[in-house]
């Protein structure tokens, strides 16, 4: 059965076991759940578009900013890189599929329905979630709507399916690669996915912790995070932020796994400081456990808390510090070329650091007082999740799409792509830094005259933004559909396994593993 | 060669049935974990006396040894939890102790709905680092409190400071927050309650 075809009509899709299919079906979610959550913040951006309350009441407003949040970490960001992981990691290791094919099927199929139960909770009476992402008891507790419960079995069914998937990932990983692929010989991307997947399987499971925990607050008499029953709604947070704050890095490390394949390639030069790239990842995933009190500076914790919790979170710049240097300096007199992946890529460095300065700002505890809860912050994670986490997806589209589909994308349109949502996100967000410095809190869908001409920029910038994704669609149809013929290299000399099979990839490949130089 | 196959001349060294039995075991044992965080997160705080948690059970005395060469202000704040309709207040504001001594006082409380309800006080020690040397040895936030429609009560309260206090610790204040309990409570509770206080009150009403 070694070289038959993909099976006809939507049985192909519903019984696939095969990677490819599954990757591809991941990140035509994913990306059918970033326009679905780009929606939602198009509905906040235009109810702040003016002060005042004009388009929805403040009950939906709620429901708009927690069901963005929701949607685009566990629905569009997760599950791309997760694609993108099914996709890439058996091609990089010269593995015939992922290590456990039927697993990785069911993983994918229990997500649409997850997030059916999560979207239906806006028809319901009382309304969907609307306590914010991160959904702090007793709000999401005492004062929930009925639909709260939709809500933690949607964050249950996410979360097996993420488990599952890493655990997939890393089988593969430890036990796929072709003989003579050493794990120092992996390239960056499979590096950074083996410690996300870690870092899920490692956290994932608290999050149900914390979602059963609420669970049985609600129906069963409980009292975790009632103080009138002697819990505690701050342990909340900490169980919430031991599990969130590894997630920040599970949505960025493969993303630097990504910008450490693309700037090589487009700089013609190998990346510069291999190892010293696997350990910072390392020591970033390390970090990312000791420092999630970050996150609550403001509950009343004891001075060497907050300076603890300070210090372990500004330590992170350091790895983080190292990666940047060696982007740059891989960039450094090379014979660089700008095209629409590369641009991606850089923009990341560029905006991704801005954004990490800001955490830092956010870091000092002291500081933290002035900033917590405003617009500043909102600014801040934006910076590291928009050109951080999306930059890196679309660069990573514009960078495999040719291998995946065997045409060439259409450079002028993607350059295009890529100044428009590159201006649009910085005219979103960046207005966002002096409104929340200036003291405008998040979470309202009402805010003080003053500032009332950075929203409208901000505003304007958003739409100009969401827009753009759909050019983006248009761009990756048509590329689908035709186009340029793509080269087996695809790119100019890249490195990696991927660029040795045919383009487009057939659907199976490496079933004889390849030889390892 | 069959690709569904994940064992086989790919595979190194690991077996994956062990490799995939010991991430599902990382996966259910931090499950656990999160669990686990609710009473490391009390014991932390309890050692700690972080969080200003006091001890929720009668404290028994070792020694009545009462030091005279110190006097500790303790301050007293009731607080209602929201949308709680009771009057709730100290009888006294503050006072001035010597480390060692048992001290008595009352809190004030009154129903004023047309309703018996049920109460939980829920205390905080500030600063935080006090708290571990704040002992009480009788208190009505061990217990919920019930009133009946317009009932009143004087709820008593008696603590020792402990005489290891440290000093740099002048002022102690102890604040309780009463959250409205009653809907945990199932109807035999109330009406049990309402009978055992000779209450008229209509069980219907509740």
């Amino acid at each position: 059965m070694g070289d038959h075809g993909p099976a006809k009509g939507f049985g192909r899709w519903l019984y696939t076991t095969n990677h490819k299919d599954i990757g591809t079906m991941y990140l035509w979610f994913s990306f059918a759940m970033f326009l679905m959550g780009g929606v939602f913040a198009l509905v906040i951006r235009a109810e702040l578009f003016q002060p005042g309350l004009q388009l929805v009441e403040p009950e939906f407003f709620n429901q708009m900013t927690t069901m963005h949040g929701l949607v685009m970490v566990f629905g569009a960001v997760m599950p791309a890189f997760v694609g993108l992981a099914n996709w890439l990691i058996p091609m990089m290791i010269g593995a015939p599929d992922m290590a456990l094919p039927r697993m990785n099927n069911w993983s994918f199929w229990i997500l649409p329905f997850a997030f059916a139960m999560l979207t239906s909770t806006l028809f319901m009476e009382g309304g969907g979630p609307n306590f914010g992402w991160t959904f702090y008891a007793p709000l999401s507790t005492t004062y929930a709507p009925p639909s709260v419960t939709y809500f933690i079995f949607a964050v249950h069914i996410m979360g097996a399916s993420s488990i599952m998937g890493s655990i997939n990932i890393i089988a593969t990983i430890l036990n796929m690669r072709a003989p003579g692929m050493t794990l120092m010989k992996m390239p960056l991307f499979v590096w950074t996915w083996l410690i996300t997947a870690y870092l899920l399987i490692a956290v994932m499971p608290v999050l149900a912790g914390c979602v059963t925990m609420m669970l049985m607050d609600i129906h069963f008499g409980t009292s975790f995070f009632s103080a009138a029953g002697g819990g505690d709604p701050i342990l909340f947070q900490h169980v919430f932020w031991f599990f969130g704050h590894p997630e920040v890095y599970i949505m960025i490390l493969p993303a630097f796994g990504i910008v450490s394949a693309i700037i090589p390639t487009f700089a013609r030069k190998p990346l510069f400081g291999y190892a010293s790239m696997v350990y910072a990842t390392a020591s970033i995933a390390f970090l990312s456990f000791i420092v999630w009190a970050h996150h609550m500076f403001t509950v009343g914790m004891p001075i060497a808390g907050e300076l603890f919790f300070m210090y372990a979170t500004m330590l992170i710049a350091v790895p983080t510090g190292v990666k940047v240097f060696n982007w740059v300096t891989t960039m450094f007199r090379g014979s660089m070329t700008f095209e629409t992946p590369m641009l991606f890529a850089i923009a990341f460095v560029i905006l991704f650091s801005i954004g990490g300065f800001s955490g830092l700002m956010l870091a000092i505890a002291p500081a933290d007082f002035q900033y917590h809860d405003t617009y500043f912050v909102v600014a801040h994670f934006h910076y590291v999740l928009v050109p951080g986490a999306i930059f890196s997806i679309m660069a990573a589209v514009y960078y495999w799409l040719p291998k995946w589909c065997g045409n060439m994308y259409d450079e002028r349109l993607g350059k295009a792509h890529f100044w428009l949502s590159f201006i649009g996100l910085n005219v979103t967000f960046f207005p966002m830094h002096f409104v929340g410095l200036a003291g405008m809190p998040r979470r309202i869908p009402d805010y003080a005259l003053q500032f009332a001409d950075f929203n409208q920029i901000a505003s304007m910038g958003a739409f100009l933004f969401g827009f753009s994704q759909v050019f983006f669609l248009f761009i990756v149809i048509k590329t689908i559909r035709g186009g340029a013929q793509a080269t087996d290299e695809v790119w100019d000399n890249p490195e990696g396994l991927e660029w040795t099979i045919a383009s487009p990839a057939p659907y199976h490949t490496f079933t004889t593993p390849p030889a390892i130089k | 060669m069959q690709h569904e196959q994940p064992t086989g001349p790919l595979s190194t060294k690991l077996d994956l049935r062990r490799l995939i039995m010991r991430l599902v075991a990382v996966v259910v044992a931090m499950f656990f974990f999160g669990f686990a965080l609710v009473p490391l997160y009390d014991l932390f705080c309890d050692v700690t006396g972080l969080n200003g948690k006091t001890n929720s059970t009668a404290f028994i005395p070792a020694t009545e040894l009462v030091d005279t060469s110190r006097n500790v202000t303790v301050q007293f704040v009731a607080t209602n939890n929201e949308g709680m309709p009771w009057e709730f207040r100290p009888e006294i504001f503050k006072l001035s102790v010597h480390p060692g001594e048992e001290i008595e006082t009352t809190f004030f409380a009154r129903n004023p709905q047309r309703m018996t309800m049920v109460a939980q006080a829920i205390p905080s020690v500030s600063p935080g680092r006090a708290a571990a040397y704040f002992h009480k040895t009788e208190c009505f936030c061990f217990n919920q409190q019930v009133l009946e429609a317009g009932g009143t009560v004087d709820m008593p309260l008696r603590f020792i400071v402990d005489r290891d206090l440290p000093a740099s610790v002048n002022t102690i204040t102890l604040s309780y927050t009463l959250f409205d309990v009653t809907a945990d409570q199932s109807e035999q509770v109330l009406s049990a309650a309402s009978v055992s206080m000779a209450s008229s009150v209509n069980t219907a009403t509740l």
